[in-house]
């Protein structure tokens, strides 16, 4: 219980500005992963979004090379993932479109490759990089400059979501009906590739591919239990996101344990929890 | 007839997917305000006719009109029920915004115009009084005329139902066939089905795509007379045949 009650302190402390950092990047990752997260699960795409959090390994590990080999001086390891990202994103997409009968496999294959690029060249690279840091991040290393491009990213992301809501439903809900209406139904999945792609490299860079993937998943399929319709589940995903993020943050720092996953421990406990109070409601409904 | 515009018109249509063949030398039209069937086994090519339709496809050879233009031009003005098959019962959704979808073009969506259409969709398909209740508690004949609806919702030229009554109980499939009968004339209404024998008494004429053109297994459409039988419906007379491209007043003209 001290702990925690120190936790809240060094919130409110100007000694420790990290702690601040950490939750206010949590509120503001809270919108992407709500937002995003939501229009993942209803496209169920998640496996795609999974493929290009992992794949962006590849660039970081990349990056990490150029830089330290001095081919490419200081090449930041987030322009590596971004180009990884994108590329996965177009990869997977044109497979998705063009040839549904093999999307899995790339799924897959971008997925254990970009990895795996991802390890050999961070082994390859002089002096010590740990892959596990990428895959779990760690949010109390948030400085301002990275808060100010979570922000403008919030920002984007609401903003198209805003203007672009019906089209976006109507794909997500039927696709031939959409394209019959005249939504360019592949150019909508393309971009709502592109823009996850973009935030999972920025929302990973902060807190781990591992929690990238899992925020994207567990807020919204626990939101979907009892939202009555897409623009509730976006924001009570949100919510639970912001819920998980801090009680995350909190109980790393009381128990001194990993954030990032702290943080999906808690959203899978409470998704699990769900999950099963709900299928023991339908039971209890039937006669 | 001639003085009625033509609602759909294919001509010397062909179609094929890679290795493979599907449709050849097809060739019918109909005019605005009939009620058309067009009937065929699984797997002769009703989705494919029904893409092409639609301009989800383009055809091989030959043009297609859809209400005087191209299909990919005019097909918002198509108020099309597909049989949404791979439904996610999981998507978080209300009756009201699956109709509200069929003004995803349009400005009005977010008006209060937006919602009296909507209303009136539903209850020109006996669904207001369940507006708000969420998509996935209906039953599967609700759902499709909530899809009717939907459909309805723009004020479409035309309706092109696909396998309408498929999965469909008794009543659902005589409350869905009320709702048309009360557009027939109206709006230009295409049904597509995959029940060769009989259609329902609604119908004006019949389009039949099972004849094999060639050793490929291409087919092409043709069109059958009907007669009328005691229980409501007309039966299809498979053992004659009308040219597609022929109107049927002008068939009984000689």
């Amino acid at each position: 219980m001290d702990n925690l009650i120190s936790f809240f302190h060094a919130l409110i402390s100007p000694d420790f500005p990290f702690v601040r950092n950490a939750f206010v990047a949590g509120a503001l990752s809270s919108v992407l992963f709500g937002l995003l997260g939501s229009v993942v699960t209803v496209k169920r795409i998640a496996s795609l979004a999974g493929a290009i959090s992992h794949a962006v390994l590849g660039g970081i590990g990349l990056a990490l090379y150029l830089s330290a080999t001095g081919i490419v001086p200081n090449l930041s390891p987030m322009a590596g993932a971004i180009v990884f990202a994108l590329l996965s994103a177009l990869l997977i997409g044109t497979a998705s479109l063009k040839s549904k009968q093999r999307e899995d496999t790339v799924i897959q294959a971008i997925w254990a490759v970009g990895m795996s690029i991802g390890v050999l060249f961070m082994a390859k690279t002089p002096g010590y990089s740990d892959p596990s840091s990428y895959l779990f991040g760690n949010i109390l290393l948030i400085g301002t400059q990275d808060l100010w491009l979570l922000l403008i990213l919030d920002v984007a992301v609401i903003a198209l979501i805003w203007r672009y809501y019906a089209q976006i439903e109507a794909t997500a809900f039927d696709e031939e009906f959409a394209q019959v209406r005249g939504i360019p139904t592949q150019a909508v999945f393309l971009a709502i590739l592109a823009v996850t792609a973009i935030a999972v490299v920025l929302l990973q860079t902060f807190v781990g591919i591992v929690m990238v993937i899992a925020m994207l998943t567990l807020p919204a399929g626990t939101a979907g239990f009892g939202a009555k319709n897409l623009a509730t589940m976006m924001a009570v995903s949100t919510l639970y996101s912001f819920v998980y993020s801090t009680a995350g943050l909190a109980a790393g720092w009381a128990l001194d344990a990993p954030v990032g996953a702290m943080v999906v421990v808690i959203a899978g406990l409470f998704y699990l929890s769900m999950l099963l109070a709900n299928v023991l409601k339908k039971r209890r409904r039937r006669p | 007839m001639k003085d009625i515009p033509i609602a759909l018109k294919f001509s010397d249509v062909s179609f094929s997917y890679p290795h493979l063949d599907v449709l050849c030398d097809v060739s019918f039209h109909f005019h605005s305000g009939e009620f058309i069937a067009l009937v065929g086994p699984n797997g002769s090519g009703k989705t494919t006719l029904l893409k092409l339709i639609l301009g989800l496809e383009e055809p091989s050879g030959g043009t297609i009109e859809l209400l005087g233009q191209m299909p990919k031009r005019s097909r918002t003005l198509v108020g099309y029920v597909p049989q949404h098959a791979s439904y996610d019962p999981s998507f978080p959704i209300s009756v009201r915004e699956v109709v509200r979808m069929g003004l995803v073009d349009r400005r009005l969506r977010r008006t209060d115009r937006a919602d009296e259409a909507v209303l009136k969709a539903l209850s020109h398909v006996e669904m207001e009084s369940l507006a708000d209740r969420p998509y996935s508690e209906l039953s599967g004949g609700q759902r499709r005329r909530v899809l009717v609806a939907r459909a309805l919702v723009g004020g479409p030229a035309m309706l092109i139902l696909d396998e309408p009554t498929a999965n469909m109980d008794r009543d659902s499939e005589r409350r869905l066939y009320e709702t048309l009968a009360t557009l027939k004339g109206d709006v230009t209404i295409l049904i597509v089905t995959h029940d060769m024998r009989t259609v329902s008494a609604l119908v004006d004429r019949v389009f039949c795509i099972d004849a094999l053109k060639t050793e490929y297994g291409a087919r092409t459409v043709i069109q059958h007379p009907l007669v009328d039988i005691d229980d409501g419906t007309k039966r299809v007379l498979h053992e004659m045949e009308i040219p597609a491209d022929q109107c049927w007043q002008e068939v009984q003209r000689g």
